[in-house]
């Protein structure tokens, strides 16, 4: 009889051959897992890209051709591409990542979109956007944007002054202030699901900010309509600010007696002041603010005071401690 | 575990550690960094960082539930990729962030507590990656080796606090960070306080009466 156990000599494996399946199997376990690495590494590190397709606004006054421009409206550096401005923004009613806010506000739908503009004036009122946005042409205004993160862009607007607004709707005497607020609906904004913020969003001016021409009440970028993820249908912008005041998706314009409360500087009220203005020479407690990135640029440029609007918004602070009220 | 085992580990470890590498520059090449490169690499760079020392400090505490004791040959090959990526995310930031300028580097680093904080971890791990190779352990002796390299705890813990200081109000990532390292630290010390005692010496016998 045979004995089971033993193992006849051409059965065993050829010590080359044995030694090539293991480095073979070997060579599967790199490869596998590298690529699994690199899988893990792409779902964490997602870079957002897409199409602008909103809608094309009709009769935009070009920045160029407009015959009351004031000096300011129209900056004559390198604009930021509308792929940048609309896949690197913040907007935490959608994420708290610059680089989500563009798929998570994909399907934001602004229909049937209404504006109250109440409080001390003569004439309050509530807009249908359309109505609104008859008020005053859009004119083109190219601004810079200085983010208090301490990153920029150059980026053509269209809207009009909010001086416009305001003058239809006749702020009272007592009206010193003017508060804004953000869309309250977490059903539509999922960012607002999340407490990271005390919802809605609010912001705030002064009279005298409100009323300057470069005060713009924008509807659109680059000719188009607001993509969702930049604020849309309607959104504020004060370019001598940090980019936080400029409050997005404003269902509620409401001028007031005392100075309103605002979002960021509630959330942390020695980083983040009421005026926000852009100055390279107060630093934010936790980083410097003396220079910028620009979007598309490779070094870092120095950041201007008033982000370069001196000349036009520098007389309203005359006196002021910039420190104090930072 | 055969030499032949250790070193196949030993590439292991390099080849995954230097993927993310390898797509950074792919990406960087392309200009798929998205509209910030020069943020997302220093975001990258230092996230690979906390992801790596956690990794590292995860091996002891799986080893010894496991009893897997190869997995050890993982940790300082983990060590290394940690700091690697450490000093990767420190010339980012020097050459990115302050334009290769030594000056102005070295006055934020000390005017911001959140670079102090990282400039403490990275310093701390520099010792670690220095004395990892064989020889220098045989030097040191296990027991002088292994209490110098308890600092890497407290380099991971400087590196989750130098993240969490620097983040704007959304402080979820950082804290998923803290979490991870809370459960790897507290485990040592469980081990710590479980620890076999030495045999009380006998109480002196009193006479009585």
């Amino acid at each position: 009889m045979k004995d089971a156990n033993k193992i006849a000599g051409s059965e065993i494996t050829p010590p080359a051959v044995y030694f090539n399946r293991r480095n073979f199997i070997r060579a599967g376990i790199l490869a596998a897992s590298a690529a699994a690495t690199g899988v893990v590494y792409r779902k964490l590190n997602r870079v957002a890209t897409g199409e602008i397709k909103t809608a094309q606004l009709e009769g935009v006054i070009s920045a160029s051709a407009a015959t009351n421009a004031v000096p300011g409206f129209r900056v004559d550096e390198a604009e930021t591409s509308l792929e940048d401005i609309s896949h690197y923004n913040n907007f935490y009613e959608f994420s708290t990542d610059k680089e989500g806010v563009a798929s998570a506000a994909a399907d934001f739908d602004t229909k049937g979109w209404r504006v109250s503009v109440e409080g001390l004036v003569n004439k309050p009122q509530v807009f249908d956007l359309d109505d609104l946005l008859k008020i005053s042409p859009p004119e083109e205004r190219i601004y810079r944007m200085r983010c208090v993160e301490g990153w920029s862009m150059v980026i053509p607007w269209a809207g009009f002054s909010l001086s416009k607004l305001l003058d239809v709707v006749e702020p009272a005497s007592g009206a010193k202030f003017v508060a804004f607020e953000t869309l309250l609906d977490p059903r539509r904004m999922p960012g607002q699901r999340s407490d990271v913020l005390n919802w809605p969003y609010v912001e705030g001016l002064r009279m005298d900010e409100a009323m300057h021409p470069l005060t713009l009440l924008a509807s659109g970028i680059y000719g188009r309509a607001l993509p969702p993820q930049d604020g849309a249908p309607i959104r504020l912008v004060t370019p001598w600010k940090y980019g936080f005041k400029g409050i997005k998706s404003i269902v509620k314009i409401k001028l007031v007696a005392t100075q309103p409360r605002t979002t960021w500087s509630e959330y942390a009220s020695n980083e983040y002041g009421f005026y926000a203005n852009v100055n390279p020479h107060v630093d934010h407690p936790r980083w410097s603010q003396a220079t910028e990135q620009r979007i598309g640029e490779s070094g870092r440029r120095p950041t201007l005071m008033f982000n370069g609007y001196e000349e036009q918004v520098g007389h309203l602070y005359a006196g002021m401690d910039l420190r104090k009220n930072f | 575990m055969k030499e032949n085992d250790i070193r196949f580990i030993k590439l292991l470890i390099l080849v995954n550690g230097a993927v993310p590498l390898a797509l950074l520059v792919w990406d960087q090449a392309h200009k798929r960094l998205g509209a910030n490169p020069q943020n997302f690499l220093i975001l990258t760079t230092g996230m690979m960082t906390l992801i790596f020392l956690t990794l590292t400090m995860a091996v002891t505490p799986l080893r010894k539930i496991t009893g897997w004791n190869w997995l050890i040959q993982f940790r300082r090959m983990l060590g290394l990729c940690a700091f690697f990526y450490g000093c990767l995310h420190f010339l980012c930031f020097f050459s990115l962030d302050r334009g290769f300028s030594i000056s102005s580097t070295l006055t934020e680093m000390l005017k911001r507590k959140y670079l102090i904080v990282g400039s403490t971890a990275l310093i701390l791990m520099l010792p670690l990656a220095i004395t990892s190779t064989n020889a220098m352990i045989k030097r040191l002796g296990g027991k002088h080796w292994r209490a110098l390299h308890r600092l890497a705890y407290v380099a991971a813990i400087c590196g989750v606090i130098h993240y969490y200081m620097q983040v704007k109000a959304d402080v979820r990532q950082p804290l998923v960070f803290a979490a991870v390292l809370s459960v790897l630290l507290a485990w040592r010390l469980v081990v710590y306080w479980q620890r076999p005692k030495p045999a009380p010496a006998p109480a002196p016998a009193v006479k009585q009466g």
